[in-house]
């Protein structure tokens, strides 16, 4: 029997983008939807940009943004680099801004707003930093200067212990207890996902390379603005740490989500979406003033 | 005190077929401190066999979990608070320490993280009629 309904198929295009990332080959899988000013979305540490389905779904945000998400090199669909198995991967800062810079500039976005959660809502800080007026907004989710790491992070990678298990246990907690089943698993799925040494490698960047505690007073929220938001449930950036962020950087304030944790795009999507609409509200406000 | 309800928590365990199939290869004693009693959990190829209840002269086991008796009495809550419901929350906050050999622990996390959340659906002994 031949169906007659067209296929339910999702907003969503993904597509392969090749480019040079500090002169190497690199090819990217790259997903967007929607029409707007450019929203683009950076995932976190040793998962990929799936866990944005939530937002690439919703038709209210797809009219006013182009909804843009990558998965960064090793991770998701994205290759890993020529040689990655020759050297063990430690993500640092300067790779991981120079690769969202390289992919605005592939894609050829103007002022994009771009939002990153944990480790990307870290490098949000960086780029804010060293790039601020190519920006119309940055937003941090579950953002802080610096981590501590609470656990022996030696277990992520060895190979008496199984990879998948261990990541996905590990992030178990991080998602709030009262988030949508389907939405807990399938974010604990693409943990379970995620190649040998790549989360670990993500999190020297996150509890080492990365940390700006030093520079984040230099953020000036004038040339691009901040905004800040972090889920009751995480422990890993706490609400705490975030809002000693907000304090140290003026014209910026942390907003605690509730019945959220560390990933909450992907765990709660329309639940995050109702603490996100009002700060896209407030970009594109200030965007009709100038 | 925190009363950990252990023919309950063992019942929980061993009926739950999911759990005790995820926890097939995990053969080992544990230490759990639950601030003022201490039990030694044996658990063999994944079900509970037994629980010895404190105090040890000479206790032996693979990898202990210690935590003072409010941290579990937060952990063990229906609905735990935020930094109280889950294991590495409770590390991460210094409420909860992991010693031994830790292998089998990581190895299975998940598995323990759910053995030890089971007590939640059990009601303390303390408040048994």
């Amino acid at each position: 029997m031949t169906g007659t309904a067209a296929p339910n198929f999702e907003p969503i295009v993904g597509r392969y983008l090749r480019l040079a990332i500090h002169g190497l080959p690199h090819r990217l899988y790259v997903e967007e939807a929607g029409q707007g000013v450019p929203l683009l979305c950076l995932h976190t540490a040793g998962a990929d940009s799936r866990q944005f389905r939530g937002l690439f779904n919703d038709a209210e945000m797809l009219s006013r943004f182009r909804v843009i998400a990558f998965d960064l090199p090793r991770h998701g669909k994205s290759s890993p680099p020529v040689g990655w198995h020759k050297a063990e991967y430690r993500l640092s800062s300067r790779a991981y801004v120079d690769t969202v810079m390289s992919v605005v500039d592939a894609l050829g976005l103007d002022r994009p707003v771009v939002m990153g959660c944990s480790i990307g809502g870290r490098i949000v800080l960086h780029l804010a930093l060293e790039h601020a007026t190519r920006f119309r907004a940055l937003i941090g989710l579950e953002s802080a200067a610096h981590a501590h790491p609470y656990y022996d992070l030696q277990w992520l990678h060895r190979p008496d212990v199984h990879g998948g298990e261990v990541c996905g246990a590990i992030v178990s907690g991080l998602v709030a207890p009262s988030v949508p089943e389907a939405d807990r698993w399938e974010t604990i799925w693409h943990y379970m996902q995620s190649g040998p040494g790549v989360f670990k490698g993500d999190l020297h960047f996150y509890t080492a390379d990365g940390d700006v505690r030093a520079r984040v007073s230099s953020i000036d929220t004038k040339a691009c603005p901040l905004y800040l938001l972090t889920g009751e449930y995480d422990y890993s950036c706490t609400p705490a740490d975030t809002r000693e962020l907000a304090e140290r950087i003026p014209g910026t304030q942390a907003v605690i989500m509730e019945g959220l944790g560390h990933f909450p795009m992907s765990e709660d999507p329309q639940r995050f979406l109702s603490y996100l609409r009002p700060v896209l509200a407030r970009v594109l406000e200030a965007e009709g003033t100038k | 005190m925190v009363m950990l309800a252990v023919e309950r928590w063992s019942s929980l365990a061993n009926n739950d077929a999911w759990l005790t199939q995820r926890g097939r290869y995990v053969s080992v004693a544990f230490l759990l401190d639950t601030g003022g009693t201490d039990f030694l959990v044996h658990i063999h190829r994944g079900r509970i066999e037994r629980v010895e209840r404190g105090p040890f002269v000479m206790p032996a086991w693979g990898f202990a979990l210690r935590a003072p008796a409010e941290a579990w009495a937060a952990f063990w809550q229906a609905d735990p608070p935020p930094g109280s419901h889950d294991l590495l929350a409770m590390l991460r906050f210094g409420k909860l320490r992991i010693e031994g050999d830790q292998h089998v622990f990581m190895a299975n996390l998940q598995y323990f993280k759910d053995l030890l959340a089971l007590p939640r659906r059990a009601p303390a002994e303390g408040t048994r009629a």
